[in-house]
């Protein structure tokens, strides 16, 4: 995420450049002064703290794929993808299923993948046109007085329970989306990627917002010195000038999409079906972690199977983190800032 | 010409498109209000479920809820802010600050879900297990338990605690820090005399966030310690003292929703009991939420005022 400037210093550098850098304030003096026990003590307590959320990170990779690899090891590769079954007529074929309870257990994870995408590609893509809509309001457009009442709006709808958006998609908007497109599942990737968009939306607004705040207010300036209108310069310059800040923020926004798990156990049905069709039942990863999870016995082929789906998740939310994180790096760089 | 009305179109669809994101969350409110205000009572709130979870309250699951938000706290705030003093105070810009950062960035992105997989895996069948095996007790700690959920949602809000905390700090003018070297304080006492008093509302902010982002999570607690129903209050009573039972399974509100909307035995008859289980996580959550951006808000304002 990209950290906002820090309080501005004046004293130590001069106006022109406002919010220059990153620094740290502080490091640095206690060099100058001999340092007792007591103080070395209490450094050393805080460092160790200071490196918890990096073994914390460390942990998790350790004990996901602990029993991911435990999975790999015991299920063979090709039945990840799919499973040779022989049908009422002893002719063999091959099915792509997520069925880990029954005689032959079946671990397809194109189902899983399928549904995991079908429900986070269109949330992404909702709550990208409204999120960057929200943003560049908040930006460039909104009065101060509408952006101190909109802003917290937005960051309350940030604060909305995940499971209550599943709930009312459950509840109530499954019935109203089925009434007014007609479809044939009442709970759809399509609900669950309504709902998923709705709890994005304030993470890619802010993140936008954050972006286009940190392009440097001269190229604006120097833009309507040319006699360029407002939005020519919001389209034109400022908008590419922070385009690896709103890339950043939709990767983000994907990576929580692909995470989300309680909308999509509650909204998309739960079927694990091979589709394309928006408005199918999907099953996604999360979904089926969190069903299966609490009726499997630890140690068997199941449980680490699905140690295995939350290591692909961690893995691909990880990615995605981290190609946000250099995207915003790449940009601070090219604005200087 | 032409460029001016492509200007005030576009500009309009900018301010459309955010009235609309306002308006669906006012119809979301909308909704469970008129959902579940008429379902709102003290019965409701004080009393327990009854009838087969058809009837009655669901004064346990809030109980629950604020037994683990207490735990949760208790456990996150002191290793994030003491991880953020770290980062602001001590650590400078080396390679170690960059990877703890690194660090939390990454973690506020892992799904909520993978870190219900990792309270299983770490938390239940490794560390309680293992507590287990030395202690010799019989199954105490390798089992669901508020502890364990409590310590899983902990990890999850650390990054909250830990931005909000290294905010509050880089607020405090680097020249008071200055006045208290001069004056001889040392670094510890520089912090804790002078930086901390400062950010003390910065950092009550993300406690406060962080308790309703750890109030609202379900997939975390999932295989962690929730129970569809219990008989009784994870109470227990030490020295003749009653109190929460940390070793104890726990009813929780975002769960009661959950488990009551997809399998209970009838969910259409326990319709109004979800939707006033809802209304109350939701005023629960807001009401922590608004209390956060508003004192945010005013802390950066009045910032703001100091520096010009």
């Amino acid at each position: 995420m990209p950290s906002e400037p820090p309080a501005s210093l004046p004293s130590e550098r001069p106006a022109s450049l406002p919010g220059s850098s990153r620094a740290t304030p502080v490091a640095g003096y206690r060099h100058r002064r001999r340092r007792s026990a007591a103080e070395a003590a209490i450094e050393t307590i805080l460092r160790v703290n200071g490196y918890a959320a990096v073994i914390i990170i460390a942990l998790i990779f350790l004990f996901l794929f602990k029993e991911g690899v435990q999975a790999l090891l015991r299920i063979p590769l090709a039945d990840f993808i799919g499973t040779t079954v022989t049908d009422y007529r002893g002719n063999p074929k091959t099915v792509h299923l997520w069925q880990p309870v029954g005689d032959h257990p079946k671990y397809s994870l194109l189902p899983l993948l399928c549904g995991s995408f079908l429900v986070a590609v269109p949330a992404t893509l909702v709550a990208g046109i409204f999120g960057v809509a929200c943003g560049i309001y908040l930006a460039e457009l909104a009065s101060t007085r509408a952006r101190e009442v909109l802003k917290p709006f937005i960051e309350l709808l940030a604060g909305i329970p995940t499971v209550v958006i599943g709930f009312l998609c459950l509840s109530t908007l499954g019935t109203v989306v089925q009434d007014v497109l007609g479809t044939t599942f009442r709970l759809n990737a399509f609900l669950g990627a309504i709902g998923v968009s709705i709890v994005i939306v304030p993470v890619i607004t802010s993140l936008t917002e954050d972006a286009l705040r940190a392009v440097p207010s001269e190229l604006r300036v120097a833009s309507y010195g040319l006699g360029a209108t407002r939005w020519q310069t919001i389209a034109g310059v400022t908008v590419p000038a922070a385009v690896s800040g709103i890339s950043a923020a939709l990767i983000l926004g994907m990576g929580r999409a692909l995470g989300e798990t309680m909308i999509v156990l509650m909204a998309t049905g739960n079927a694990g079906l091979i589709t394309l069709d928006v408005f199918s039942s999907v099953r996604t990863m999360t979904a089926t972690v969190a069903a299966e999870l609490g009726a499997v016995a630890q140690g068997g082929e199941q449980y680490e199977a699905l140690f295995l789906v939350g290591a692909i998740l961690f893995a691909v939310t990880f990615t995605l983190n981290v190609v946000a994180e250099l995207v915003i790096e790449r940009m601070r760089r090219r604005l200087r800032l | 010409m032409r460029m001016r009305v492509i200007g005030a179109l576009m500009e309009g669809l900018c301010r459309l498109l955010t009235l609309v994101v306002c308006a669906v969350l006012a119809t979301i409110l909308g909704m469970i209000v008129v959902g579940g205000i008429g379902v709102i009572s003290l019965e409701f709130l004080t009393g327990t479920p009854t009838e087969g979870m058809t009837q009655g309250g669901i004064f346990p699951a809030i109980f629950g809820t604020v037994c683990i938000a207490v735990l949760m706290v208790v456990m996150a705030l002191p290793l994030g802010v003491a991880a953020a003093i770290f980062l602001v105070e001590y650590a400078g810009k080396g390679f170690g600050p960059r990877i703890i950062r690194a660090a939390v960035n990454n973690l506020a992105g892992v799904p909520s879900i993978v870190f219900g997989l990792f309270g299983l895996g770490f938390f239940i069948l490794f560390v309680g297990r293992n507590l287990d095996r030395v202690l010799q007790t019989g199954l105490l700690f390798g089992q669901p338990a508020m502890l364990w959920a409590a310590a899983t949602l902990a990890i999850l809000v650390l990054p909250v605690v830990i931005v909000s905390t290294e905010e509050a700090l880089r607020a405090v003018p680097l020249s008071h820090r200055e006045a208290a070297f001069a004056l001889g304080a040392t670094p510890w006492q520089v912090v804790r005399r002078t930086v901390l008093p400062q950010a003390y509302p910065g950092i009550l902010t993300g406690a406060i966030l962080s308790v309703s982002r750890g109030a609202g999570e379900t997939a975390p607690i999932l295989f962690t310690g929730c129970a569809y129903f219990l008989p009784h209050l994870p109470v227990t009573e030490f020295l003749g003292i009653p109190m929460i039972n940390p070793l104890d399974q726990f009813m929780e509100l975002s769960y009661h929703i959950f488990i009551m909307a997809t399998q209970s035995t009838n969910a259409q008859l326990t319709r109004p009991i979800q939707y006033g289980t809802t209304l109350v996580l939701v005023i629960l959550t807001f009401a922590l939420n608004l209390t956060a951006i508003v004192t945010r808000n005013r802390f950066r304002r009045r910032r703001g005022e100091a520096h010009t």
